[in-house]
């Protein structure tokens, strides 16, 4: 086990390159100063300054007269590597090397925090009543944060109305993105349409449904929830319970990896997956709870039409929703 | 005494005679740099920022940050006459109208991308080798703050251009607003102004906070956080002539200052290059958010992967009592995930001091990892948790490079976020502790023989324990376990 042991630490070592000495402590003083460039040096870094001036104007006149990005972006990261790369070769060979040695400043010196400390304390001088003044000026600051903070929370009672309004009332229209009304026959089997209420807004949350059609043979849909699918067509709220994201996967049951389960609304973001044989119920992910269903009817026309308001709740919950 | 024509040239004397400076400039022109190269990764993010400072300005002058629908008519043509907003028609302006407005953009978001991973390594780096300790934890303090300010005001950016992904992130970051405890409903409605994606005041919020608020905090905190530096001097690892008393390495004046600058034009350089070369968020491609549309496979910016992945691996629970939820979903991998590991970044001074290291005194000689075990291991399980979380954020990715399907997926991450952060643990702790105890020569118990060179041109044998042994604790490591 121990051979195991060292053999994985040689390895790291040896990857790590920590095979190197631990650096011992010396009595010796580390200073040294050399002085001296070798005219290598200052020839080479002369050059790179003057490739500079030749650079910039290789950008600028890009930039006036065909300002690519590339050779934008070419033209100024050499410009600025031939500067990086003259400051230091400078900074290496040109001025002198050095190596200092300088005493760390001692932070607190015991005898001066000993009188600020008195003096602080001296400010309080005469004052007998410490405790009663602490405990006011805390009362004091917390009556001041919470006039501050409540007029936040008094937005709340309001709140249900505004966070969980849908435009969908009985008999709406489903309507496309271009407000053209839905026929039933446009929803196919493992196909997936996003719908919207006629005339409201599209960028709403409480609008997006998204309508499938599943084998009527297979629905689970609870009992008070029978006739909400005619001809096994379903539509659920769009917008995901758990972080307000648009549900935009349809769980192909055709998938090998898949086929043992039923046909599920899968949340991109965080993979919630909401059954939708069952009336929306989380079958997977986060998502703490079921996916609002929009009950549906066919009108003589074919168009879908909305049988009553969504199921539930749309979008996330907060502290206190009643839901 | 020079004459008043020697005074006029020379620059010390003038600013000098002005304003006094001389003993400050001497001050500066000493001041010394351990040279060591884990100490530059903060001067990364510092360059980083300089160059999002610079990128960003530019940006400003052009982009308009307003959600009312326009119809696109510029140079794009997939996007001819869309309905689009303003501030994602003035994004598409910037990178095809403006003359090096790509540039700029691509510059400044690989910026963004390399100043937050600059600030995260130099934060493993603080951690690793105990500089965090006494007289550094509150400037340790303050760095944290910069973490988590550098994190917000990326995603703030990055949820500027109104694209597919921004709208998506902005709506999960009003999910987890929503979720906070007791304030949630109310405080996220009065941020976005109503209901998301809110009115269209909350698009100029997020733009004054993304361009003045937090570059502003973080501008001066970064100002802070030097200047503290500057009054402790660096910490420095221990090695020949460096005691806790001391700092030993290159002065500021002018080796460093040279190299220093040389760098900031090498991080500038390198940004450049990316900005240019290499592309990155080509928003016209995402197309523009409207609520209801999501996609599969995107990837926000690399520091937004850990949350993402807290908020896929959580399970579906809920906390609800009397007919109303209390505590929804998303705050416990929005919120209290990020809330717990910054609460343990923010108390890792006091946890050493007390449980880990047990140690109140102060220190300027720092630990190298194996040094102190158990800090290191317990930093490392940490790491490792963080880093499967963060590996869970791209469980899409891993389905579409290899097939891997989700649920399989958050199963193996939830199960790999409980067991790899105890593994991590033990096997640090193990190799730290045998790196100690062999003082950092595996080889010692060899059976072959170093030879060294000889003043006839031979070679002999060295006497054992002279290269091979180790040598003595020496005062300062004997010291720092104290």
């Amino acid at each position: 086990m121990s051979r195991i042991w060292k053999a994985i630490v040689m390895f790291v070592m040896w990857r790590t390159g920590g095979l190197r000495r631990h650096p011992t402590a010396t009595a010796r003083d580390p200073s040294e100063r050399h002085t001296g460039a070798p005219a290598w040096a200052e020839r080479l870094v002369a050059l790179l300054l003057l490739l500079i001036p030749i650079a910039a104007v290789v950008f600028v006149a890009l930039f006036t007269l065909h300002p690519n990005t590339q050779l934008l972006g070419l033209a100024l990261g050499v410009t600025l590597a031939l500067l990086a790369a003259a400051l230091v070769l400078a900074g290496r060979w040109l001025v002198p090397q050095e190596t200092k040695v300088e005493q760390r400043p001692q932070l607190a010196d015991p005898e001066m925090t000993q009188q600020v400390r008195e003096q602080a304390a001296a400010g309080m001088e005469g004052v007998t009543r410490r405790r009663l003044l602490t405990g006011a000026a805390g009362a004091a600051g917390a009556g001041l944060t919470a006039a501050v903070v409540i007029p936040v929370v008094a937005l709340g009672p309001g709140l249900e109305e505004q966070l969980r309004r849908t435009p969908w009332r009985t008999g709406r229209a489903l309507v496309d993105e271009q407000g053209n009304p839905i026929l039933a026959t446009d929803v196919i089997e493992r196909s997936f349409l996003t719908a919207f209420p006629q005339h409201a807004d599209e960028e709403d949350l409480g609008s997006p449904v998204v309508v499938v059609r599943v084998d009527p043979m297979t629905l689970k849909l609870p009992p008070e929830r029978a006739g909400w699918a005619p001809e096994g067509i379903l539509a659920y709220s769009k917008i995901c319970t758990h972080a307000a994201c648009a549900i935009s996967l349809f769980r192909d049951p055709l998938s090998p990896s898949t086929e043992s389960k039923g046909p599920a609304l899968v949340c991109p973001c965080h993979y919630s997956t909401f059954d939708v044989l069952d009336g929306g119920s989380v079958e997977f992910g986060p998502a703490g709870r079921p996916l609002p269903q929009l009950p549906l009817k066919i009108d003589a026309a074919g168009v879908l039409r909305a049988a009553g308001p969504m199921s539930g709740p749309v979008g996330p919950s907060w502290w206190g929703d009643p839901s | 005494m020079s004459g008043a024509h020697q005074h006029a040239k020379d620059p010390v004397t003038f600013v000098d005679e002005r304003l006094g400076a001389a003993r400050g400039l001497r001050f500066l022109m000493d001041y010394v740099f351990p040279d060591d190269w884990s100490f530059l990764l903060g001067e990364i993010a510092l360059y980083s920022f300089i160059v999002l400072i610079l990128t960003g300005t530019f940006l400003a002058l052009f982009f308009d940050p307003d959600t009312t629908p326009v119809l696109y008519h510029g140079s794009y043509q997939a996007l001819q006459g869309q309905s689009v907003s303003g501030a994602y028609a003035s994004t598409l302006h910037i990178s095809f109208n403006v003359s090096g407005g790509l540039l700029a953009r691509q510059i400044h978001h690989w910026a963004a991308l390399v100043f937050v991973a600059a600030i995260t390594l130099h934060l493993l780096r603080i951690v690793f080798t105990g500089a965090f300790r006494k007289p550094r934890d509150i400037n340790y303090f303050i760095g944290v703050t910069l973490l988590a300010l550098a994190i917000l005001e990326g995603f703030a950016g990055y949820s500027l251009p109104d694209d597919l992904l921004s709208g998506m992130g902005l709506a999960i970051a009003w999910g987890v607003a929503m979720s906070l405890p007791l304030i949630g409903g109310p405080f996220a409605t009065a941020l976005w102004g109503g209901r998301f994606p809110g009115s269209t005041a909350f698009e100029s919020r997020l733009f004054i906070a993304h361009v003045f608020l937090l570059p502003a905090i973080i501008g001066g905190l970064i100002a802070v956080h030097l200047a503290i530096i500057m009054r402790q001097r660096h910490s420095q690892f221990p090695g020949p002539g460096r005691r806790e008393d001391n700092v030993v390495g290159t002065p500021m004046w002018p080796g460093y200052a040279l190299r220093s600058l040389g760098l900031f034009a090498a991080v500038a350089a390198v940004l450049v290059l990316m900005g240019g070369l290499i592309q990155i968020n080509p928003v016209w491609l995402w197309g523009p958010y409207h609520p209801y549309i999501g996609t599969n496979g995107a990837q926000p910016d690399w520091y937004l992967g850990w949350l993402i992945g807290a908020l896929r691996l959580m399970p579906n629970l809920e906390i609800h009592a009397f007919g109303h939820t209390l505590v929804p979903n998303p705050f416990f991998g929005g919120v209290l995930f990020p809330g717990l590991l910054f609460g343990l970044l923010y108390a890792l001074p006091w946890l050493d001091r007390r449980f880990i290291s047990r140690d109140y005194r102060r220190h300027d000689l720092l630990e190298r990892p194996r040094d102190n075990p158990r800090r290191s291991a317990l930093a490392a399980a940490v790491l490792s948790a963080v880093t499967v979380v963060f590996a869970a954020g791209s469980a899409d990715r891993l389905f579409f490079q290899f097939g891997f399907g989700y649920e399989g997926a958050v199963w193996f991450f939830r199960g790999a976020f409980l067991l790899v952060p105890v593994l991590v643990f033990v096997l640090t702790k193990r190799v730290c502790e045998q790196l100690g105890r062999e003082r950092s020569y595996p080889l010692r118990g060899w059976s072959g023989t170093v030879v060294q060179r000889n003043s006839r041109g031979g070679f002999e044998a060295t006497p054992d324990g002279d290269l091979l042994s180790p040598p003595e604790a020496s005062p300062e490591s004997s010291a720092s376990r104290l």
